[in-house]
């Protein structure tokens, strides 16, 4: 959309504060039914696909919604896109309040789910779909597509149609043809779903590495929370149509607001908060395993091993606690350690001692609105 | 006893062969008969001067191209509001799309006949004259179910987020239905032309209804049978057949993915109208 440079200076850091916010959302709602009329539009009609969303994705960004499905996170790409719109609220994109434009006038483009490829063209074509449509000279066009195609290691298949392309490929066709009119941000929509798993790791690289060569921002919905914290920059976790906390991978998985969050960024023992009620957070590899008790200034418990799965470098055991926390027996933890750290002798029904410091565990407090 | 049935299985398909091409050999033979007479039914000797004068029957040539002209009009008006009519039924959230959606593929099991004499009621009622207008509209309505039935199927398949994705790449609805959603319905399109063009070219129960003083090749055909029947009759005919003939080797032997697709559809209609 709008007719920058491809490659801009990438010298500059990520975020310049101050930069004025290239997606922002506020307060965007969106209920299934009325105009929304989506695959869901009977059953769910009147509740909220999107409820009081507020959002605000910096340039340069790699920004991730994650949620499990039905959680809302592909109906805001398509707001943002433009394939719907809002009940309530507003969407800027680049300063620009554009709620009600069309998906033609957004400065955005879209990696479709399924990729959306134009069956009729081949790969050079699909590419050149948008700088056509933006009706740009012949040769400007040449220029951009051979360039964007080099970025994404495509020009020998240029002339292929798609249906003679391998998934990774019609991947990268279709990250192509989204990038080459370089929009202000690049909308992906589980991208990397319809992959298999070795070819997934080699695309969630090459997706940054383009978007770091690019200079691009980039929205990615997933619902892989691995991706999320690998990839992203900052990332939102949605859960049924709300917000429910914003930040970096970092913040996210250590200090969560809710135990929603907690429990899908990661497997989590929540501990009840002696002190002052609640739950605190404990990840599984900051427990420790171990024959010997608690030493002083440690938190402990004794539990037995319910089960126990290996995974090479690392091992999963979930245990029942003895003697009771607080007063409540049986309470399941899970722990994830590394193997070499592990008693060899462990097996299902051992007992022994769970250790961690306090300081390692975090207090669930409510989500800030 | 697997050798006799070889054998069955080969003769068995060699006669059904034979009975379906025998006609047409026996069209193209006669269309170099030398006729001695009014009639070109017995074979008197070869001759080439039938097909140096193919339109050497004037008031054949003009029910050929009267034909022509309806067919091709016909089929036009055919696959453009059935293919409106296949869009709206694919895309629009109708309230009871179902219903309609029958309605749409009734008149298929509707009898020639029955259409026929609504027609000329109507027309009568309205007080229209039978001529080359209600040839069109009454060949248009009764191809109307082919084609938009043919269509509906190929839209059945389409995928919502092509179009989509074209607007997302800055493409206007309108344009983005030229660029992605008309190309690849392009087949669909063809084949139900091609459908709705043999329907009408060759219908004869209709068109004795609503002809008035026009003259279509199937009702000059069946008048002249009882006067004469010219040699040019085979030559046109023969023309006809060489050129779907050689579309459909154009179809099978080319790289054209829309030609090719378009006829992979039935020809003929799945009901067993004439």
């Amino acid at each position: 959309m709008n007719p920058g440079t491809l490659q801009p200076d990438r010298q500059a850091p990520l975020q310049r504060p101050g930069d004025r916010p290239v997606i922002e959302l506020e307060k965007v709602s969106l209920r299934f039914g009325g105009q929304f009329s989506g695959q869901l539009g009977g059953q769910f009609a009147g509740q909220f696909a999107v409820e009081e969303l507020s959002l605000s994705i910096a340039p340069g960004e790699f920004f991730s919604l994650l949620g499990p499905s039905g959680s809302g996170k592909s109906t805001t790409l398509r707001l943002i896109a433009g394939f719907e719109h809002p009940d309530g609220g507003r969407i800027r994109l680049q300063g620009l309040d554009l709620t009600g434009a069309p998906p033609h006038r957004r400065p955005v483009n879209m990696v479709f789910q399924n990729y959306a490829l134009f069956p009729h063209l081949d790969v050079w074509d699909n590419v050149a779909f948008g700088p056509r449509s933006q009706r740009l000279a012949a040769p400007q066009i040449r220029r951009r597509v051979g360039e964007i195609l080099e970025v994404v290691r495509l020009s020998e298949l240029a002339r292929r149609r798609p249906h003679e392309l391998s998934g990774g490929q019609q991947q990268r066709v279709a990250l192509a043809r989204a990038l080459v009119n370089a929009p202000a941000a690049l909308l992906l929509d589980e991208p990397l779903g319809a992959l298999d798993p070795d070819l997934r790791r080699v695309m969630r690289s090459e997706l940054q590495r383009i978007q770091r060569e690019l200079g691009i921002t980039f929205l990615l919905v997933t619902h892989d929370r691995e991706e999320a914290l690998s990839l992203s920059d900052r990332l939102a976790v949605l859960h049924q149509g709300r917000l429910e906390q914003v930040g970096t991978p970092r913040q996210l998985y250590d200090r969560p607001c809710s135990a929603v969050v907690a429990t899908f960024l990661g497997a989590a023992n929540l501990l009840p908060d002696s002190s002052a009620g609640g739950l605190r957070l404990l990840r599984p590899e900051r427990l420790r395993l171990s024959e010997t008790p608690p030493q002083q200034g440690e938190c402990g418990l004794r539990a037995q091993v319910r089960e126990l799965a290996f995974q090479g470098a690392t091992v999963e055991v979930r245990l029942a606690g003895r003697d009771g926390l607080a007063g409540r027996d049986g309470l399941a933890l899970i722990a994830i350690d590394t193997s070499a750290n592990l008693p060899e002798n462990l097996c299902v029904g051992s007992e022994l001692w769970c250790r961690w410091n306090h300081a390692d565990t975090h207090r669930l407090a409510d989500c800030p609105p | 006893m697997n050798r006799i049935g070889n054998v069955l299985l080969a003769a068995s398909s060699a006669l059904t062969f034979a009975l379906l091409y025998a006609p047409v050999a026996v069209t193209v033979l006669f269309s170099f008969n030398a006729p001695r007479g009014r009639f070109n039914l017995l074979w008197q000797g070869f001759t080439l001067a039938n097909w140096r004068h193919p339109l050497g029957d004037p008031a054949l040539t003009e029910a050929f191209l009267t034909s022509l002209a309806l067919a091709l009009a016909a089929a036009l008006l055919a696959v453009l509001l059935g293919g409106l009519m296949a869009l709206s039924l694919a895309r629009a959230r109708l309230r009871g799309r179902r219903v309609i959606g029958l309605l749409v593929a009734l008149p298929l099991t509707n009898p020639e006949i029955v259409l026929a004499t609504a027609l000329l009621n109507l027309f009568v009622g309205i007080d229209l004259p039978r001529g080359p207008l209600t040839l069109l509209l009454s060949h248009s309505l009764f191809c109307l179910s082919y084609a938009a039935l043919t269509l509906k199927a190929r839209l059945a398949g389409f995928d919502p987020s092509l179009e989509q994705a074209a607007q997302d790449l800055g493409a206007p609805p309108l344009e983005a239905f030229a660029r992605v959603t008309l190309p690849l319905l392009a087949p669909g399109l063809l084949a139900a032309g091609l459908l709705s063009f043999s329907l009408s070219f060759d219908d004869f129960v209709i068109s004795s209804f609503m002809a008035g003083e026009t003259v279509t090749l199937p009702l000059y055909l069946a008048g002249a049978f009882q006067r004469e029947i010219s040699p040019q009759v085979q030559v046109l005919t023969t023309l006809v057949l060489l050129v779907s003939a050689a579309l459909l080797l154009l179809a099978t032997l080319s790289g054209m993915p829309t030609l090719r697709k378009a006829v992979d559809l039935p020809r003929r209609d799945p009901f067993g109208r004439p």
